[in-house]
């Protein structure tokens, strides 16, 4: 059985029919090829696959891409706008906040909506926002700065 | 060699040149491959230890619509050989480790079968339906059970759960014991841990029938170990394989093996003709990914009543697990290696059993060996100095070798290249406000509450290392290549995953030939591209990696200068070479590398005898480890009510000799430290009493979150290394080293009002609390 299904997914249209059990992260990887969303643990725990859904940040791998029908997707790919990246990503670049990377787009994902919910998070606000994503590369220190810096440089960037 | 240089880039915190890519997401992993009629593979595994397969139906599973083919054992194993051990151990007995279970299952998450489907659900969809007959069999999970007379046996066949046995010796332990007021025993025991890097493992193979050339994109720490040790396993020969890394998301050694699933990938696309992926599930990376540490230990210290130490007796068991992944049975080895840390302790006698048990094999978990060591030997400076009522920053201080007395030979037959242990301990008590500290916890104590200090001053050894002390070839090799554009290609083998290498070695590189940081490319990871390597861990690929291609440049250098000479009508040995440019006294014209290159390679004037082109390789083995250190100092307070421990103040101060870029030799220290925060509070991997696996997930598998961490304050000293021409030792494992006794040393502080002497770690709130009841 398949049903069709109809999104924005980075500002674009897309329709498509799918499998109802298709998961969302395996649909935008999958069928859009948009492979900046990782999967780490399927089980909604380490959030490399966390996107923005309607604005909030959603774990991909525990919806299923026909319940984000009609809703408006936002993915580490559509994040940066005219060739200037956002000023999370900036910061995590600034502070060296990654190492190999695979943890990363889900981690900028929930610093954005961190930031668009406080503007001036302290270092413990941070970690508290970002307590559903793991990185096991960093210690997080890097990461908290990263977030930081993007709320002290990047409050005109911030979408 | 102490010609280190300091230029435009080198010891500068750069920004990365991989980060870009990556923070846009269009960085490529394994699992973002895709290939035209690429096919789907997943693996049903056991859910029993240990069983005897009685039948397997695949009849469902085949009958499934997209379904190209499901294999078991006796479909696989008579082509594939079995996985390998490299670790050298004398009179070791092992099974045969076949890539999809024989008659016997083993252990939890052992393979089965193999689906390979046209999409990844129809696989998945597929495994769920093969029935297979299991007749449960004893299961060995205790390891220390496992060794006595009359259990139950993980392997029949080899008739015993004892896999080795080995001694490590140095000095005389038996006149040390002799000469000893008294003898200080301790049992320790590290838990098992799963490495858990947040990217699972996954594979990709596909095979070229007309070139007869087979490639396997793995996400692996050790492309070129595959390269070399895949061929004995599978039909295709050693120079028709390539192995490609893409984006490896992160390793920890993990990915520091050659698992059967990268031989069936392999042998599936040759023996299907296409292409086939397979990506690890969480579950299946808890479960059949290997696991680190596991080592129990009974320890005696002859000490004086001054407190000298005289000489360390260690009984280590080692649980294995069921097979012996690529270093099983070596990382015990390892820990006997460093088992006296930074102190002169003049006799020592490891006897190391490894045993086999109904589990994950364990192997290289970040640090392999050394962070054993080092937390034994932290745990037992502070026991000693409690029992003897002497500080325990004087014992350590005690038995430091002084500055001038490196090389420093070690009882385990180590010679120690250089430190200045007396700089690193000063410098991290200044930080720490040790003096501060001890008010503190005094006050502390006299209000009621459990607060403690812990320090650890630790050694470790990098840059694995000399040939003659490893497996198969330790050295590494590089290339650099001035293109004709004047742009520069530095390839290197030590492939990095997340360290960062493409930006730290384009900063040596730059600085070494004056050329623009923007200018270099590193590449690397492709054995198409970078032709040999052994790859990265054990702290090695700056060292080793770096080296190789200041050897690269250094070739370079003369060869340009020889080439200068002809074109400034100078004699060669008056050719200058500083900053990018060649240059001869009295002549007023000069030459960069943009010139050379060009004449370099349309070669209408050269000099008679001068080969075309500007490119070097070069292997680099070195003649020694190095051997970075440091003192870490970790302040915690303990929860009276619920035995919850939160770090209050962490201090790492690591000297791994000049820091190239101090911004990557910093994120790698917070990095291990987490790792050490997991291991000292946290982390345990859990099987019960029928070998089931409880820590299966995330979910049951607590690593450390954002919120689990302190701020960190960070030093460094720099030693350098006489070993190596950039002086450098190495930074990959240092926080993990470090920073595990320094925590646990903590907590076993604040408890010490309570009369504890020592607790086990993970060192979780149930544990302390109970602790706390037990002698409140």
């Amino acid at each position: 059985m398949t049903i069709p299904v109809r999104l924005t997914i980075n500002g674009s249209p897309r329709e498509q029919t799918i499998e109802p059990r298709m998961l969302l992260v395996h649909f935008l990887r999958d069928a859009c090829g948009l492979t900046g969303t990782h999967v780490g643990c399927e089980t909604g725990i380490c959030g490399a696959c966390t996107v923005l859904v309607d604005g909030k940040a959603v774990k991909s791998c525990t919806m299923f891409a026909v319940q984000a029908d009609g809703a408006s997707v936002k993915t580490i790919e559509g994040l940066a706008t005219d060739g200037r990246l956002h000023a999370v990503q900036q910061g995590f670049w600034e502070c060296h906040g990654l190492q190999c990377g695979y943890c990363t787009p889900g981690m900028i994902m929930a610093a954005v909506q961190l930031l668009s919910a406080n503007a001036n998070p302290s270092r413990g606000q941070i970690a508290d926002g970002l307590r559903g994503n793991l990185c096991r590369c960093t210690g997080y220190s890097h990461i908290i700065d990263a977030v930081q810096h993007a709320a002290t440089h990047g409050a005109a960037d911030r979408r | 060699m102490a010609d280190r240089t300091t230029g435009n880039y080198v010891g500068r915190s750069m920004k990365r040149v991989e980060d870009p890519r990556l923070i846009k997401g269009i960085g490529t992993y394994t699992d973002d491959l895709r290939l035209p009629g690429l096919l789907h593979a997943a693996i049903l595994r056991s859910p029993h230890a240990h069983a005897r397969i009685v039948h397997i139906d695949t009849k469902a599973a085949r009958a499934l619509a997209g379904v190209v083919a499901v294999l078991t054992g006796a479909d696989v194993n008579e082509q594939c050989g079995a996985v390998p051990c490299a670790a050298a151990i004398p009179d070791l007995k092992a099974p045969r480790h076949t890539v999809l279970a024989g008659d016997r299952v083993y252990f939890v998450g052992h393979a089965v079968a193999v689906v390979v489907a046209t999409d990844p659900y129809v696989a998945r969809d597929a495994v769920d339906v093969i029935d297979v007959d299991y007749d449960p069999l004893p299961v060995v999970v205790n390891p220390e059970d496992a060794m006595k007379a009359g259990t139950p046996l993980t392997h029949p066949d080899l008739g015993t759960n004892i896999a080795y046995t080995t001694t490590m010796a140095g000095g005389d332990i038996d006149d040390a014991f002799r000469r000893a007021d008294r003898v200080i025993k301790q049992r320790l025991i590290h838990q098992r841990l799963t490495p858990m890097p947040i990217e699972p493992r996954a594979v990709v193979a596909s095979h070229h029938a007309g070139e007869g050339t087979l490639t396997i994109w793995t996400s692996t720490q050790v492309p070129h170990l595959l390269r070399t040790l895949l061929p004995g396993m599978i039909a295709i020969a050693e120079n028709k394989l390539r192995i490609v890394a893409p984006e490896v998301g992160g390793g920890f050694g993990a990915k520091l093996n050659v698992y059967a699933e990268e031989a069936l990938c392999g042998h599936l696309a040759m023996r299907l003709g296409a292409p086939v992926k397979w990506v690890e599930s969480r579950r299946e990376n808890a479960a059949s990914t290997i696991h680190g540490r596991d080592q129990i230990g009974d320890y005696e210290v002859a000490v004086k009543n001054d407190g000298t130490i005289l000489g360390l007796k260690a009984r280590t068991i080692a649980d294995l697990g069921a097979y012996n992944q690529l270093l099983t049975p070596a990382i015990p080895t390892l820990t006997g290696l460093v088992l006296t840390g930074c102190y002169r302790i003049p006799a020592i006698k490891m006897d190391i059993v490894g045993v086999y048990t109904n589990k994950m094999a364990t192997d290289a978990y970040r640090g392999a060996g050394r962070p054993e060591a080092t937390y034994l030997i932290e745990r037992l400076m502070d026991i000693v100095a409690r029992e003897l009522g002497i500080d325990r920053i004087e014992l350590r201080m005690k038995h430091f070798p002084a500055p001038t007395e490196f090389p420093f030979a070690t009882a385990s037959g180590l010679s120690y290249d250089s430190g200045n242990y007396q700089g690193a301990l000063a410098k991290a008590r200044q930080l720490a406000n040790w003096d501060a500290l001890m008010v503190d916890r005094a006050a502390a104590r006299k209000a009621g509450r459990l607060f403690g200090v812990g320090v650890s001053t630790y050694v470790e050894i990098c840059a694995l290392g000399p040939s003659k002390a490893m497996p198969a070839g330790g050295w590494e090799w590089g290339c650099v290549r001035i293109e004709i554009s004047g742009k520069v290609t530095a390839i290197t083998g030590a492939t990095p995953h997340g360290q960062g290498q493409e930006t730290s070695f384009a900063q040596i590189v730059g600085d070494r030939l004056g050329v623009s940081f923007d200018d270099i490319v590193v590449l690397h990871g492709d054995t198409n591209v970078a032709h040999y390597g052994r790859d990265t861990y054990g702290s090695r690929a700056t060292v080793l990696g770096g080296t190789a291609l200041v050897m690269c440049i250094d070739k370079i250098v003369a060869k340009a200068k020889t080439l200068a000479a002809h074109l400034l009508e100078a004699p060669v040995d008056r050719i200058e070479f500083a900053n990018g440019r060649f240059s001869a006294k009295g002549k007023e014209r000069q030459l960069g590398w943009g010139e050379l290159a060009g004449e370099a390679y349309i070669a209408k004037n050269l000099p008679a005898g001068f080969e075309p082109g500007l490119e070097a390789s070069s292997f680099f083995e070195p003649q020694n480890f190095t051997f970075p250190f440091g003192t870490h100092i970790a302040a915690v307070e303990v929860d009276r009510d619920t035995g919850q421990v939160s770090i209050k103040k962490y201090v790492a101060v690591d000297d791994c000799g000049p820091q190239i870029n101090p911004l990557l030799v910093e994120g790698q220290v917070q990095g291990g430290i987490a790792h050490s925060i997991g291991q000292a509070l946290f982390e345990q991997t859990v099987y019960d009493e029928n070998g089931q696996l409880l820590t299966g997930e995330f979910m049951d598998y607590a690593i450390p979150r954002a919120v689990d961490i302190p701020e960190y304050i960070l030093g460094s000293t720099v030693t350098p290394s006489p070993s190596n021409p950039l002086g450098i030792k190495g930074v990959g494992e240092a926080g993990t080293i470090g920073a595990t006794p320094a925590i646990a040393n903590a907590v076993i502080d604040a408890l010490e009002p309570l009369g504890v002497r020592h607790l086990d770690m993970p060192l979780t709130p149930e544990r302390v609390w109970r602790a706390i009841q037990g002698r409140a």
